[in-house]
């Protein structure tokens, strides 16, 4: 039998103090860095504004594609090269060029560049008013989700580990749109349905401790509160770390082999991912542990 | 096997037929040569000329209609999201502006010849087309967002048009400050603020502005327009192309009756020809005949009005101003100007297909070229399978036989979730794919969560039934509480998500959904299956 992980006893609720710090910096980090930044660089969908996807042959420099842009009377564009010298991104605000931009862009770099092929591959146009919508959107969906979230969790279980299920997925999908910015990607559509996502993952994990944390306090009804928990923690440990394995697996497949277009989609996934089974073991637990310490001394206290 | 055990066997194995059956026309359809699944993408049986015809493009349609679609995004094509203006309208014609604009432009893809595409209105005054395949994104946009209101209107006279033009540089020279000097000679700009800026101003009928005066001409008559205190009966247009006077390059400026003569809506039939323009033969142009009725009210106008010109305005852009030489009786005429054979034919499908009832903008495009969608498919396809391989690999090095249990579970999540997608009209996203992908990843979790459980009661010197039943029981309440709360995000995204989003959501949930089914309830028959065959006392876990 191959065995990860197994008959471990760590102390984990001893040691809770380090996991607060580790949480605390990465989420000080993520606030900083949104701060820093302006927050979140939106893209696009929710700004409005248009992005083009170009692939010219043979391929011209950067320098030279920003200057038959601006030639073209496109002010304000920022270009960037893709993995592939031939593709080009170019970001344009709303209404920067006054004329339908994809073809314009074309014409610009044909005209540029003699003899060469442009391409267009991909173009993302969307209207100030439709960018604002999107925006609501996504926030509804968000609050949506977290709501049902928070909803399910509340009837499954005692509301005091609810708080602390709640706020591990806070801190699972606030640090991973940390790290977007940190990285300085856009926050687009599929950026936010990978942060949903992450929250669906990071709750999923969790309910699986905290499940196994109530069977505990049935079989071992005299021990501490912070002992079931360990034992909780260390009995489904090899369950977490192996979930997160095979998921990992995948969201690192998708982050090498899926391609530009979903490259932030996969990247937001695996942060999300490894911070989310570092968090159900850790943050949730430890914080219904504290929860219920802290409850435990107001009732003395009176 | 027990009855019941044989019950959920047959059960299983139905489950299986029907997916398969659902999949068979998807693995037709992509079996194909690219060729063929372009024809078959096309078929129209609407467009068969015989039964025999018919019959053929019909099955074609049903193999389409019946096998998982790709989405734009895969495939390539263009997603728009147009907005109705309604602002001009009364609240009569207001009402049923989007149906009819949508019925318009139906007509105009329609002509255009576009494999299946979709127009759907979206709440109060927006209209979403998704037009999948190979196109000239340019053209099309043009064909679909052209208001195309053709209406015909009187040149006025030399005199009205100088008249009209002193008034104007009257109006604004008042309201420039200079002009309170009095008495003193005024520069050329400040005495005649319009005009100065006309390199001819009202000669045959027509003014003539150079080009880089023509946005700040544009300006001004915007600002008088605006103003309701101005009262003028009349309309100004410009030639819809730029043309030559004394080497230099501008637009020709009309002033036109107010109120047009006649409007495009009698057009009958209209056509793209070449052999138009008698000093450019070759050059495109469509000629257009009227109905009947408009036929007699442009024979009227014509002979009411012969000696003088009539302007041909396309959406507010003078296409020409012929001279009436004599009356028209069967209401013939063409457009002329400096267009490409594809403008013409352009113009030729949305005078027959008629005016939009008002304004369109387009505010959300997304268009993905097909070299983009190949490279998606080829990722997305590269991605799943190394995905997917990564995981059977761990499972079945980590868990020997049983990871082949649930190997096996996940392969009918897998064809399960696909044959939902082919029953439901789903199509299939990049993003979809990523969540295909990812639901593998995360379908594992529940027969990992059981495998550990059992190993968990084989360590607690519990029999291998025993250990097999109590781990199965004892997950399953925190598999369903598990894929519950991925589900709930999983609804919220699809709830609200666009296009491709919304793919992704989509395959997720069903991929969860299923999993309940088949990583707890497969998995569990082929244990029972194999261990109540034989007395066993040692499990590959």
């Amino acid at each position: 039998m191959l065995q990860i992980l197994h008959n471990i006893n760590v102390d984990w609720m001893g040691k809770r103090a380090i996991a607060y710090t580790i949480s605390g910096a990465c989420i000080l980090i993520s606030v900083l860095s949104l701060i820093l930044h302006g927050g979140p660089r939106y893209g696009v969908d929710f700004t409005g504004g248009t992005l083009v996807e170009v692939s010219v042959t043979p391929a011209p420099s950067v320098d030279n594609v920003r200057h038959a842009i601006e030639g073209a009377g496109i002010e304000g564009a920022e270009i960037q090269r893709l993995e592939k010298a031939e593709y080009f991104l170019i970001r344009m605000g709303v209404g920067a060029s006054g004329k339908d931009p994809a073809p314009a862009v074309r014409a610009a770099l044909e005209k540029a560049q003699e003899g060469s092929t442009v391409e267009i591959r991909r173009v993302e146009s969307v209207g100030p008013r439709v960018g604002g919508e999107l925006r609501g959107a996504a926030i509804k969906a968000v609050f949506l989700a977290l709501g049902l979230i928070l909803a399910y969790v509340a009837i499954r279980y005692d509301w005091r580990y609810s708080f602390g299920a709640v706020a591990a997925l806070f801190h699972d999908v606030f640090i991973a749109l940390g790290a977007v910015s940190l990285t300085n990607r856009e926050l687009t559509l599929t950026v936010v349905a990978a942060l949903l996502t992450i929250a669906g993952f990071s709750i999923n994990d969790t309910i699986v401790v905290f499940d196994r944390i109530r069977e505990r306090k049935q079989s071992l009804r005299k021990e501490p509160p912070a002992k079931i928990m360990n034992i909780a923690v260390n009995e489904t440990l090899s369950r977490t770390v192996i979930t997160s394995l095979t998921v990992t697996l995948t969201v690192l497949a998708l982050f090498f082999f899926g391609g530009d277009v979903i490259h932030d989609f996969s990247f937001t996934m695996l942060v999300g991912v490894v911070f989310g089974t570092y968090s159900s073991v850790y943050v949730a637990s430890a914080l219904a542990l504290d929860t219920q310490l802290w409850l435990e001394r107001q009732g003395k206290k009176k | 096997m027990t009855k019941s055990d044989q019950r959920k066997f047959f059960f299983t194995l139905a489950g299986v037929i029907v997916c398969l059956i659902t999949l068979w026309p998807t693995f037709q359809f992509y079996a194909l040569s690219p060729a063929k699944r372009q024809e078959v993408l096309q078929a129209r049986p609407a467009s068969a000329t015989n039964d025999e015809d018919r019959q053929r493009l019909e099955k074609m349609a049903e193999l389409r209609d019946r096998s998982i679609k790709l989405g734009l995004d895969l495939q390539g094509g263009m997603y728009l999201l147009l907005e109705v203006d309604k602002s001009k309208l009364g609240p009569a014609e207001a009402k049923n502006a989007v149906d009819q604009a949508m019925q318009i432009i139906r007509n105009r893809i329609d002509q255009f010849g576009v494999a299946e595409p979709s127009i759907q209105k979206q709440g109060d005054n927006r209209i979403l087309i998704q037009l999948p395949g190979l196109l000239d994104q340019g053209r099309a946009k043009e064909l679909i967002g052209q208001t195309a209101l053709l209406e015909f209107k009187l040149v006025k006279s030399d005199e009205e048009h100088r008249a009209i033009l002193d008034r104007l540089d009257k109006y604004f020279a008042l309201r420039s400050s200079a002009s309170a000097a009095g008495g003193v000679a005024l520069p050329d700009s400040l005495a005649r603020p319009l005009t100065s800026r006309f390199l001819v101003a009202g000669q045959g009928g027509e003014s003539f502005v150079l080009t880089e005066n023509v946005a700040a001409v544009e300006a001004m008559i915007s600002q008088v327009r605006a103003d309701s205190a101005f009262v003028l009966d009349a309309t100004f247009g410009w030639e819809a192309h730029e043309t030559e006077r004394e080497a230099r390059t501008g637009r020709v400026f009309y002033v036109l009756t107010a109120d047009p003569l006649m409007q495009g809506k009698e057009v009958q039939s209209a056509q793209m020809r070449l052999d138009l323009d008698e000093q450019r033969p070759g050059a495109p142009g469509v000629s257009f005949t009227l109905t009947s009725r408009g036929g007699a009210t442009f024979a009227d106008i014509t002979g009411a009005n012969v000696g003088r010109r009539l302007a041909i305005v396309l959406d507010n852009r003078v296409q020409s101003a012929p001279n009436i030489n004599e009356r028209i009786p069967r209401g013939q005429g063409s457009i002329t100007g400096s267009f490409t054979e594809e403008e013409a034919q352009n113009l030729a499908i949305v005078l027959r297909s008629g005016a939009l009832p008002a304004p369109v903008t387009v505010v959300e495009e997304r268009t993905v070229g097909p070299s983009l969608g190949q490279d998606s498919i080829q990722q997305g396809l590269m991605a799943g399978a190394i995905g997917a391989g990564a995981v059977v690999l761990f499972m079945i090095v980590y868990y020997r036989l049983s990871g082949l249990v649930a190997v096996m579970a996940l392969l009918l999540n897998v064809l399960g979730l696909l044959a939902c997608m082919a029953g439901f009209h789903a199509t299939l996203t990049l993003p979809g794919i990523a969540g295909i992908v990812l639901t593998i990843g995360m379908a594992v979790d529940a027969n990992v969560l059981v495998f550990e459980r059992i190993r968990e009661e084989l360590r607690n010197k519990k029999t291998v039934l025993a250990a097999i039943e109590q781990g199965y029981a004892r997950a399953y309440r925190t598999i369903v509480d598990a894929n519950v709360t991925t589900l709930l995000s999983a609804l919220a995204l699809m709830w609200f998500g666009t296009g491709p989003v919304r793919g992704f959501a989509v395959t997720l949930s069903i991929g969860l959904i299923i999993n309940m089914i088949t990583a707890v309830g497969v998995s569990k028959m082929i244990f029972d299956a194999w261990s109540l065959r034989r007395k066993v006392n040692s499990i590959s876990i």
